[in-house]
């Protein structure tokens, strides 16, 4: 088989380099946080981490789309639903270990008190344990993208259709979350957040170790995607993306591998919002307005779609200048956002990730030519 | 015979009456309550100038006590109520309080006192006033009124104001009387009142005719309420139908995704803003008329809007359409936050005119206001215009030429180009209109848009891309069922309910209510 020759950002060198530098930060900023004194350069500020690690946790979501997206050309407006799923899970769990410490003294949340609800709902059943809030996390994103991706994709729906009713989907699911009957704390969400595992939420450590959780986490993440996009699956999803019908009358049925990708992409966003909520310490339905699941998107088209390494930069850039932006020049953000949608889309389909290493070969060619 | 000898009373009493004397003024302005409401109502009967001041003038907490004589003290002056004479105030006067019980005996007591004294309109809501809290005690003064009351709207409304006494009479005859007449009104206060009554009745005779009332009443208000929830949805339907058509041709007809579709409607409205402020600056005698400046002008500053967009960026787009949906959201939150700048985040106020508040009572529960009238009849008007605009003008052949097939199109000579941006404006110029509908019944903010942009993409894939009729089908029916499934589960759920019904009914027909058949399906 003649393949194309992999541009150098994206060769065994480039994604080797990522992994090394994701290794880096992981394990660097714990230790210039915690043992390196403020006074010194090298010290690295709470809010810096904790802006790290909200990033890595989009850079997830990033990863997840640029599947389903960059690979297999399926564009979602809705996998902010599937993060929230996560975040909601998660919060559930850290709402139950408030305990009696919340303004109310009782053993429910703050807002059933409010609600004058006597005991727990039923889906708050497994709220309290660990371990079957860790399978939540993974099982109820999974869940609803499956089932909605089953009807969804059996019926041959997609492009842009698809895209319009995952927006839909999570706008209904935002009405939904934000009624104080459904039990998830209606337009405030949930926050407020004391311990997780019995053990206080507040302290640098803990923290620390939800930081490089969620950086094994994002690597975890990439490795796995790396080798599914290499597999013969992902060279499947690859020509799913190219010419559907040509797959199907090559004799595949690209539901199952649709189906696939869709789901795990949608499990990929809900251990990001999981290990998102205990680190920013609330989460409301506003996770789940369209205007979310759209700007993860942006963060795969500014990287680069279809190359893995692409939206992991795409979320870091683009919500760096956000943090930079909305403090500092905040009438400028909306402006710079919705420069950056058009610029991407006119000037850089292939993403800042693309242009490089096309400039990257262009120059290797000329050297080896000269 | 009964009747006669109330008016014989009547005129007795009304003979033997005098003007407010110091000691009735006394009654009313001191003592317990029971003691002021008997002495109220005794004295409404009797009305004359001095006992309307004395009422008015205890409503509005103007009256003192001073040794046996009440004064009224308006303006730092004070009048003793029996006789009109300026008195001097001394500090032992003491202010008259009145408990809430009172207050309300007061409100009924002036309403009692316009009844026999007001002009038309005045006596018309007193007897009103009267309906809704029957009491024995102005059976006399209903009967009175009904003597010399001329005008047949006002008798109605006393007859039933009468008939509400009746029901709480001693008599079961009478009762039973009364609940007959009311089931004559068919209005949701009569139902509160006969609802009332049927709590405490313990008579059956009277129990069952009230049950017939009732039945009567609820039959027509059902109605009232139908036609209502249905006139509620196809003004919903007609706000939607005027979205969606602006991107039945961006969308359908050129296959666009425009996510700023609610943002050019923002424009329209914001347009309509301005052309109402200046308006009112320069002519405000034709302030009245401003919306035949605001259409035009909304049109054409969406058009432009529009226009532009295509020019510096959809053009290099089409054919893709995924990278249109996120350039379009680009430009969404631009325009968005050039607005912010501009305006201000706060709503902006626009004014009906005149002519548009108001309504047209059709029922006893059942009112059209003018502006949704008004708004309906203008997306019929646009859904005219644009239907005829695309099948009978150049242009509109144009534009489903390049739809069908832009090569041969534009081989027979037609500037593709130039007609993609026409179109594109087109489409935009009619979300403007949309804005410029919705400034009249909603408020106007830089989030305007972001309300609508979900709903008019769903009445658009609903009635099938490129096809006006489904668009307008998709767009009443929604519109209507939201409407009904509101009055059923609230609002919240019934826009959670449309919202699913319509992801299945997509997984049924993925083409939309009228699917295009044939080749291009899969294109």
């Amino acid at each position: 088989m003649n393949l194309p020759t992999t541009p150098p950002l994206l060769s065994r060198v480039g994604w080797s380099a990522l992994v090394l530098a994701l290794l880096l930060v992981t394990a660097a900023a714990p230790l210039m946080n915690l043992w390196i004194p403020p006074e010194s350069s090298f010290h690295l500020s709470d809010y810096a981490v904790a802006l790290l690690g909200r990033i890595m946790c989009y850079a997830i979501c990033a990863l997840a789309m640029d599947l389903i997206w960059g690979y297999t050309g399926i564009l979602s407006l809705g996998h902010g639903l599937f993060f929230a799923l996560g975040g909601y899970v998660m919060g559930m769990y850290l709402m139950r270990q408030i305990g009696q410490d919340g303004n109310y003294k009782s053993q429910l949340p703050d807002f059933m008190v409010f609600l004058d609800w006597k005991e727990l709902p039923w889906h708050w059943a497994l709220s309290d344990s660990f371990v079957a809030t860790l399978f939540l996390v993974v099982a109820v994103p999974g869940l609803v993208a499956f089932v909605f991706g089953y009807f969804a994709f059996r019926s041959r729906i997609k492009g842009v259709y698809f895209s319009i009713i995952t927006q839909a989907l999570t706008f209904a699911a935002m009405l939904l979350f934000f009624r104080n009957e459904t039990g998830f704390g209606g337009n405030n969400g949930f926050t407020d957040f004391k311990r997780i595992l019995d053990l206080p939420l507040a302290t640098p450590h803990i923290r620390m170790v939800l930081f490089v959780v969620t950086g094994l986490t994002l690597l975890g993440c990439y490795v796995m995607a790396r080798w599914l996009v290499r597999s013969k699956f992902g060279r499947v999803l690859q020509a799913i993306r190219d010419a559907e019908s040509r797959v199907m009358f090559s004799g595949y049925q690209p539901l199952g591998y649709k189906l696939a990708i869709w789901t795990l992409s949608a499990i990929m966003c809900g251990v990001a919002g999981a290990l998102y909520v205990p680190q920013v310490g609330i989460i409301n339905p506003g996770e789940m307005s369209p205007a979310n699941s759209i700007e993860i998107a942006i963060w795969a088209a500014v990287g680069g779609r279809a190359t893995l390494l692409g939206p992991i930069v795409g979320a870091f850039l683009v919500n760096g200048a956000k943090s930079w932006l909305t403090v500092a020049y905040p009438e400028i953000w909306l402006y710079f956002l919705g420069g950056l949608f058009m610029v991407v889309t006119l000037f850089l389909p292939n993403g800042v990730v693309g242009w490089l290493s096309g400039c990257l070969s262009r120059w290797f060619k000329t050297r080896r030519s000269a | 015979m009964k009747r006669f000898w109330l008016w014989l009373w009547c005129l007795v009493v009304s003979v033997s009456a005098q003007a407010l004397t110091a000691e009735q003024a006394l009654k009313l302005a001191s003592g317990d309550a029971d003691a002021r409401i008997q002495a109220l109502s005794e004295s409404v009967l009797v009305p004359d100038e001095r006992t309307t001041a004395l009422v008015q003038a205890l409503a509005d907490d103007a009256v003192k006590v001073q040794g046996p004589l009440v004064l009224i003290v308006r303006d730092g002056r004070a009048q003793d109520a029996a006789t009109g004479e300026l008195v001097t105030v001394s500090d032992a006067a003491e202010d008259v309080i009145n408990n809430n019980r009172m207050r309300n005996e007061l409100e009924t007591a002036l309403a009692a006192l316009q009844l026999v004294g007001g002009n038309d309109a005045q006596r018309l809501a007193a007897a009103k006033a009267l309906l809704k809290e029957p009491d024995a005690a102005r059976l006399p003064l209903l009967n009175k009124a009904l003597q010399t009351e001329r005008l047949n709207s006002v008798r109605q409304v006393l007859e039933l104001a009468r008939a509400a006494v009746w029901l709480n009479d001693e008599e079961p005859a009478q009762r039973i009387q009364g609940a007959r007449q009311l089931a004559l009104s068919k209005t949701p206060d009569t139902k509160l009142l006969l609802n009332q009554r049927l709590a405490e009745e313990t008579n059956t005779e009277v129990k069952a005719q009230i049950a017939i009332s009732l039945r009567e009443i609820e039959k027509s208000l059902q109605w009232g309420e139908y036609l209502g929830a249905a006139f509620t949805g196809l003004s919903l339907g007609s706000i939607l139908l005027l979205a969606a058509l602006g991107l039945a041709i961006t969308y359908g007809l050129m296959g666009v995704i425009n996510m700023a579709h609610g943002e050019l409607m923002m424009v329209g409205a914001y347009a309509t803003f301005v052309v109402q402020g200046w308006v009112r600056q320069y002519v405000p005698s034709l302030f009245d008329a401003y919306l035949l400046v605001a259409v035009p002008v909304a049109f054409l500053a969406a058009a432009s809007v529009g226009a532009l967009m295509e020019r510096t960026v959809l053009r290099f787009l089409y054919g893709r359409p995924l990278e249109t949906l996120l350039a379009t959201w680009g430009i969404s939150l631009v325009l968005m936050q050039s607005v912010r700048s501009i305006f201000g985040a706060q709503n902006v106020a626009v004014e009906n005119p005149v002519w548009m508040s108001g309504g047209l009572q059709l029922l006893p529960n059942l009112i059209l206001p003018y502006n949704r009238l008004v708004i309906m009849g203008f997306a019929l008007a646009v859904l005219a215009a644009m239907s005829l605009l695309i099948s009978r003008t150049r242009l509109g052949l144009f534009v489903r030429g390049v739809t069908q097939n832009r090569p041969i199109a534009s081989c027979m000579g037609v500037n593709t180009a130039k007609v993609d941006t026409y179109a594109f404006a087109l489409g935009s110029g009619i979300a403007g209109l949309a804005g410029c509908a919705l400034t009249q019944i909603g408020n106007v903010g830089p989030d305007l848009g972001q309300n609508y942009i979900v709903d008019s993409f769903m009445v658009v894939v609903l009635g099938g891309v490129g096809q006006l009729a489904g668009t307008v089908y998709a767009a009443l029916g929604l519109g209507v069922l939201n409407k009904f499934l509101e009055g059923w589960a609230g609002a919240v759920l019934a826009k959670i309910m449309v919202l699913v019904f319509i992801i299945i009914f997509i997984q049924k027909r993925p083409q939309g209510i009228f699917a295009i058949k044939g080749r291009s399906v899969e294109a």
